[in-house]
């Protein structure tokens, strides 16, 4: 079961926690609610999240955020394909934060593939309850297409497809299985007789729907498989994109902070003169662990944060570095004592059997930064019983909650402007976003809307970074098959999201042992199929070279043939020319994760610099997502995610020394620039046909153990500690 | 005393204090929001402009040193007509941001590139384009650059 998954989901009941009572909306009237902030007269509205206009203007309101995923354009394809009409027609709109534009798609999905089936079997109004109470309008676990798009906005879709045919059979006086919807027109098929979607729509929305819609089969169609334009990019080229930092009010502040150097400390004490002395600096305020100086600009706020010796308290933790971390997850997985199992069969049978030879190793992984490039920036302005907040995070509902919680007052009397988002990678879910509760309080005390910023120090030194973790794993070879294999790791808690072992092995054992620090450990663009990738496709190449095989074909012989891993697997070995003599100086790897719904293989090419740096020369890419709604879009998310995926293995680590963390910028938290991504990205997908799969997350998995094995296969030294550096020169 | 400056053709006056960054004062006195805040310290090149022609990064420039300079922000980039620069309509047909945030200066980057080398080599865009994207985008930066060369030149011809 995906726990951590579950965790990044419905993470929120922990904070929203009295929320759940709140199944106190009944659904007619949040969506009285959402239709009165969306539709106009003259206009039909359908299930909140899809509006037609008298001039046949099709607006998509997407729970959705934008943060370059591309998921507006491949949704608006998807409501295209179940309405017949062309997807460069519809608009996409940001949904407003409001419960009727809950996302009941996301609980469906992800319900039924970690709780139960049976979640596909609810009705759309209890997913819609259950979406309402939690609140939940999630942009993350690459579910915009798949859950998102294919669930809850094509439902929307096939619900309004049913209501326009039936309001045109009407007109038209036929039956409505003679009316077809194509080229943005209700057409009867016998005498060509055809009426406009935007003169059917308002009549259409007032009728009832009497069974539950079913949306067509993400299949590729008119709309599914092409690929349009996205319409967010223009604005992303002239400058006009409104980003959280961006939002600009009448008589607003600019505010900027200092927080505890350790995360859990509190502020003990601070002399706020300095900073009030300073040109434009209007207000020091005090948290429970931060300073906040408010201004009339950033700059002025930065100089007065500059200005300041606030004096913390380390809460304990200013004895943690991170060596530290290692020896203490090491002590404690050799304590024995694990939180929990998963797995099946007997793995300490097969690793007993004398005639089975075992083969052991340990691998670690630092702490990431998620290094988004728009650093946080929330705007606040509170007036008496009112709060209006502007911020990108990935839950706009959540936000919300969070803030009504924070200012002491109901829901209602908060309203979120959502803006798109420079990056997030998961950095921006709500819940560990210490940036709402902060921005609220310092708005409550201010007459003025302040925008809060954190500077890229407080960015980098204050993550939710990806855990730091260390794991051995244990195999038991026999025959030059893996008859038992068991990984022990040390990680903080809810760690088996996204974690598929592919591989045909008797017995397999996962023991985690839960291991906290002072860090907030959040989820990292393809969360634990992340260090799972790493050390499990690390560890199998070690596998293949302790008996002496190729590892492609080690890999191939323990999948069940003819399944869509052994079609991915041999894809992206025929395409990289597995088999044939890389160039002079240049290793090849492989390796095979699982995540998110979709398949993908990576063959990575590296060779070493004079620094003893790795350098990618070339990556193929393998992708099987069941169907690639916007294949050029699609492209674009494998490839971005492999060059993130090697600009953390190569060099990125976060450290901590005496209780905080030790980098502070992009000068000593580098990220790979353009001289350094591979020159070559072959990404090619398969069209299985299988149920669609995520895109913006299962492109980063295989590419780290891709390039460690790469770099083996090279040198013969086998990186087990990311980051790489120079590990692998000779 | 104020500093005067031009900036995307216009002669403006900053009022704010003269060791502002530029990055700022473009920001918040001018409300040019397109250029970006990314890291403060001249790393990322999220806040990359023209200054007389040069691509600075203007969150390290204190408005004391831009008195007098002629300045290009993203939002000065379109001719008089509302026409797209060449390199900026590279980026659309390329299909090249993601997020985004990173672009404005990415695409000052490029076009100062342009102006100094028309046809550049890859070795050349290695050099020139030091700014960070952690979407990953570069593939599609670099094949951007290439496919607004012959375009980019023209347009250099013809405003000479």
């Amino acid at each position: 079961m995906g726990i951590r998954r579950r965790a990044v989901l419905f993470g929120s009941l922990a904070v929203a926690g009295a929320g759940m009572f709140g199944l106190k909306w009944s659904g007619s009237r949040a969506m009285a609610e959402a239709k009165a902030a969306t539709v106009r007269p003259g206009e039909g509205g359908f299930a909140a999240f899809l509006k037609i206009a008298p001039d046949d203007t099709i607006t998509l309101y997407s729970p959705t955020i934008d943060f370059g995923q591309g998921a507006h354009t491949a949704q608006a394809q998807l409501v295209a394909e179940e309405l017949g009409v062309d997807p460069a027609r519809i608009v996409v709109a940001q949904a407003p934060a409001l419960p009727g534009f809950a996302n009941a798609g996301i609980i469906e999905g992800f319900g039924a593939e970690m709780v139960s089936p049976a979640f596909a079997h609810l009705p759309a109004s209890v997913l819609g309850l259950v979406a309402r109470a939690i609140p939940m309008q999630m942009t993350g676990g690459s579910s915009g297409v798949r859950y998102t798009g294919q669930i809850a906005l094509r439902r929307a879709a096939a619900g309004a497809r049913a209501l326009l045919t039936a309001e045109a059979a009407d007109r038209l006086g036929v039956p409505a299985a003679q009316i077809v919807l194509e080229d943005g027109r209700a057409r009867h098929t016998g005498s060509g007789r055809a009426l406009r979607l935007g003169e059917l729509a308002e009549a259409a929305a007032q009728r009832r729907l009497w069974t539950e819609p079913t949306p067509g089969a993400a299949r590729r169609g008119r709309a599914i498989g092409q690929s349009p334009l996205r319409q967010d990019i223009p604005g992303k080229v002239d400058g006009t994109a409104v980003y959280g930092i961006d939002v600009t009010l009448p008589d607003m502040r600019v505010a900027t902070l200092v927080m505890a150097p350790v995360r859990g400390g509190k502020l003990e004490a601070v002399d706020t003169r300095p900073a009030r002395a300073i040109a434009g600096v209007e207000k020091v305020i005090q948290l429970e662990d931060a300073v906040v100086v408010v201004a009339r600009g950033y700059w002025p706020a930065l100089k007065g944060v500059r200005a300041l010796s606030p004096r913390f308290a380390d809460g304990g933790h200013g004895g943690l570095n991170s060596p530290g971390i290692y020896a203490a997850q090491d002590a404690l997985r050799r304590a024995g004592k694990p939180d929990k199992t998963a797995g099946e069969g007997d793995v300490a049978a097969a690793l007993a059997d004398p005639a089975a030879r075992t083969v052991s190793a340990d691998y670690r992984v630092p702490y990431l930064h998620h290094a988004m490039m728009e650093p946080f920036a929330v705007t606040a302005h509170r007036q008496g019983d009112r709060l209006d907040i502007w911020a990108g995070l990935q839950d706009p509902l959540l936000v919300r909650h969070m803030a009504a919680e924070v200012a002491g007052l109901p829901e209602s009397a908060v309203t979120v402007h959502t803006t798109i988002m420079g990056g997030g990678f998961g950095r921006r879910f709500p819940a560990q976003c210490e940036v709402i509760g902060q921005a609220v309080r310092v708005a409550s005390q201010c007459p003025w809307p302040v925008k809060l910023i954190w500077s890229r120090e407080q960015e980098v030194q204050h993550g939710s970074y990806r855990a730091q973790a260390s794991a051995r794993l244990t195999a038991a070879l026999r025959d030059g098959r893996i008859t038992a294999m068991r990984t022990d790791y040390a990680q903080g808690d809810n760690v088996e999201g996204e974690v598929h072992f592919l591989y045909e092995v008797p017995a397999t054992e996962r023991r985690h042992f839960a291991f906290k620090t002072n860090q907030l450990d959040g989820p990292f663009r393809s969360v634990n199929a992340n260090p799972f990738g790493y050390w499990t496709e690390s560890f199998i190449d070690e596998l293949a070279h302790a008996v002496g095989e190729d590892p492609y074909r080690f890999r191939r012989k323990h999948l069940a043939e003819g399944s869509r891993h052994v079609r991915v697997l041999d894809e992206a070995a025929r395409r990289a020319g597995w088999g044939t003599p890389p160039p002079p100086g240049v290793g090849r790897g492989i390796a095979l994760v699982e995540s998110f719904g979709t398949i993908v293989a990576e063959v990575v090419e590296a060779a070493l610099r004079e620094d003893g740096y790795p350098r990618v020369q070339r990556v193929t890419a393998v992708v099987d997502c069941g169907t690639t709604v916007n294949p050029r879009n699609a492209e674009a998310q494998i490839s971005g995610g492999i060059i993130q995926a090697l600009s953390t293995a190569i060099a990125e680590e976060i450290t901590l020394d005496q209780g905080a963390v030790v980098q502070s910028n992009f000068t000593d938290y580098p990220l790979l620039r353009l001289a350094e991504a591979p020159p070559r990205i072959d990404v090619h997908f398969i069209e299985s046909g299988a149920p669609l799969g995520g895109i913006g997350e299962p492109g980063v998995p295989p590419a780290t153990p891709a390039l460690v094995n790469a770099l083996f296969a090279l040198t013969g030294k086998r990186v087990r500690t990311l980051p790489i550096r120079d590990q692998a020169r000779a | 005393m104020p500093i005067e400056a031009t900036v995307n053709g216009r002669t403006v006056r900053f009022a704010g204090e003269s060791d502002t960054p530029l990055l700022w004062a473009l920001r918040e006195e001018l409300g040019l929001t397109g250029t970006k805040f990314g890291c403060g310290v001249a790393a990322c090149g999220a806040c990359t402009v023209h200054v007389d022609g040069a691509p600075v990064r203007s969150c390290s420039l204190p408005l004391a040193a831009a008195a007098g300079t002629v300045i290009t922000t993203i939002e000065g980039l379109k001719s008089a007509d509302g026409q797209l620069h060449p390199v900026q309509q590279a980026w659309i047909d390329q299909q090249v941001p993601q997020c985004g945030y990173c672009q404005s200066g990415q695409i000052m980057a490029a076009v100062a590139l342009l102006q100094q080398t028309p046809q550049p080599s890859d070795e050349a865009i290695d050099a020139a384009m030091t700014n960070l994207c952690r979407c990953g985008t570069y593939p599609r930066i670099r094949a951007a650059i290439h496919a607004a060369t012959g375009q980019a030149a023209d347009a250099a011809a013809g405003a000479a």
